[in-house]
């Protein structure tokens, strides 16, 4: 199994933090990762995004231009990304903010409504996981033992109090997919 | 097995730092390697291990410490990227031909001049053939993963003290940047005093009555007696070359074509061979460990197994002379790479060999 995944959107919207977690919750299963931020002299507001691949060979390349799956999480990275999704693979996205929406009919399209999920729980900061959530939903690569795992290495241990929130955006995330197609 | 983390390139050489028991690092910040500097001075390695760890005034500044440092036979390094490196080709020859051991690390970036903070890989000229003056070379290490990131760091400080002469990690934004897991090695207590005395027995520690006195220059006025420091380095670099020299070869076996690859290029050269052999095309990689000593031997080796040879590397084509060198003309020898900062995909590197290796 190989899976090659590019996460778009936001800087500050936890796009590489996401990536991390998925790196790391594939490690707790002794699975091969890697995380290839696109870096530079990006802010918050501005775009960032990071491939991630979690495979059980050695990785290959960790720069590359096709997609198994694709999280989508504003516009810009809509217009950049959509045709880098291979043909029947996945394309997740946050709907909010999106005015063109994908129109590929190779690929299997789902919508998460993250932001608006995140804000009804009161916390805009585990927008991010209710989007992994949804992404563990389509492609279950990670289990979800792993993936708190994963979370707890990757976050500063001042932080820890805050995993059982960030299981229940991943579980609010898993429950509200829809299918586009 | 160690300790397994997650962790980017850049880190890892810091964490390997401290467990090899360097004893100081000396930088200055530049994107894409701030974060070495950065997490030496999160860890606070001067707790755990007395390991000395400055940001210095400029680049200059931090290889004429490295120099001082490494003079009184302790184990010192400095990192930056290209355009600090070049800063610090003047304290690389004076390291050069004092015979000091130290580290320096590139991570490069795109250039000439400051260029851009993307990754590149045209720094291989500056590495391998001088960058700074007279007739010097360090040994240079080409890691093309994250482990490797962390491994190198203990060999280059092992081979630095083997031949008593800087060693480089040439490495660039890629891999700087990106984060794979590592298995950190178990940490090496720094030397003693005594242990630095045995094991370096030229360091200025302070003279004792039964020895001369320990000098530590580049200069010598005699020519008489530069001449023959000079042969004696070149005899040092020659044994470099023989006891070495390190590559990896990857589907080589029954390859026809064949990548020439280090560092990023190596890793997607990977993905490229991969996608080739979908197609039928039965393509190698020959990815040079050591980038000098240039592997000419294993290069001229596969030349006379394959049709044709592609070196890839994120420059105009400056490995490819190396590789052009060791196979005499024996078969078709093409570069590829993106320049400026812009890195080749698999599939890119894909087309240029059929283009320009199995079509031309």
């Amino acid at each position: 199994m190989t899976e090659e995944i590019i996460i778009a959107g936001f800087g500050g919207q936890g796009v590489l933090s996401m990536g991390k977690i998925l790196a790391y919750s594939g490690i707790m299963q002794d699975q091969e990762v890697s995380w290839m931020p696109s870096y530079g002299p990006e802010m918050r507001g501005g775009t960032a995004n990071v491939t991630v691949i979690i495979s059980d060979e050695k990785v290959s390349s960790p720069i590359l231009t096709e997609f198994d799956t694709a999280i989508i999480l504003n516009q810009q990275s809509m217009d950049k990304f959509e045709n880098s999704v291979k043909p029947g693979g996945y394309l997740l996205y946050d709907p909010n903010g999106i005015s063109r929406h994908p129109e590929r009919s190779d690929i299997k399209i789902i919508t998460i409504e993250g932001s608006k999920l995140a804000a009804e729980m009161g916390n805009s900061k585990i927008f991010n996981m209710v989007v992994l959530g949804a992404y563990l939903k389509i492609r279950p690569i990670v289990n979800l033992d792993n993936v708190i795992k994963g979370l707890k290495k990757s976050l500063p241990e001042r932080y820890h109090s805050l995993v059982p929130l960030n299981k229940s955006a991943i579980k609010k995330g898993m429950e509200n997919i829809v299918e586009v197609n | 097995m160690g300790d397994l983390k997650l962790m980017k390139g850049n880190e890892a050489i810091a964490e390997a730092a401290i467990r090899a028991g360097v004893d100081a690092y000396f930088g200055y910040p530049i994107t894409p390697q701030s974060e070495i500097i950065e997490y030496l001075m999160a860890e606070k390695p001067h707790e755990r291990t007395g390991m000395v760890v400055l940001q210095a005034e400029s680049e200059v500044a931090a290889i004429n410490m490295v120099y001082g440092a490494a003079g009184t036979g302790k184990k010192a390094m400095t990192s930056s990227s290209s355009p600090g490196i070049s800063l610090k080709m003047e304290g690389i020859s004076y390291l050069a031909g004092a015979e000091l051991p130290a580290v320096i690390v590139n991570v490069v970036r795109g250039g000439p001049g400051l260029g851009t903070i993307q990754p590149s890989q045209a720094d291989y000229f500056q590495a391998t053939k001088g960058g700074g003056h007279g007739d010097y070379r360090m040994i240079v290490l080409a890691p093309a993963s994250v482990q490797e990131m962390s491994d190198f760091v203990s060999l280059a400080f092992d081979l630095a003290f083997k031949y008593n002469n800087p060693v480089m990690i040439l490495s660039d934004g890629v891999i700087g940047q990106m984060m794979e897991k590592v298995d950190l090695k178990d940490s090496v207590a720094r030397w003693t005093d005594e242990e630095v005395k045995e094991n370096s027995p030229w360091a200025t520690v302070g003279k004792t009555k039964d020895r001369e006195r320990n000098i530590i220059t580049s200069l010598d006025l005699d020519p008489s007696h530069q001449e023959k420091h000079n042969e004696k380095l070149l005899l040092k670099y020659a044994d470099i070359t023989k006891n070495e020299t390190r590559i990896e070869k990857i589907d080589c076996d029954d390859a026809e074509y064949l990548f020439v690859a280090y560092g990023s290029s190596a890793r997607i050269a990977q993905k490229a061979i991969q996608l080739a052999r979908a197609k039928g095309i039965k393509v190698g990689l020959l990815r040079p460990i050591t980038l000098y000593p240039y592997p000419s031997e294993m290069v001229a080796k596969m030349a006379d197994q394959v049709k044709g040879i592609l070196a890839v590397e994120m420059s105009a084509g400056q490995m490819v002379e190396d590789v052009r060198l060791a196979v005499e003309g024996k078969v078709k020898v093409e570069h590829y790479g993106r320049v400026g900062g812009i890195i080749h995909s698999p599939q890119e590197v894909l087309e240029a060999l059929e283009k320009k290796i199995i079509g031309g």
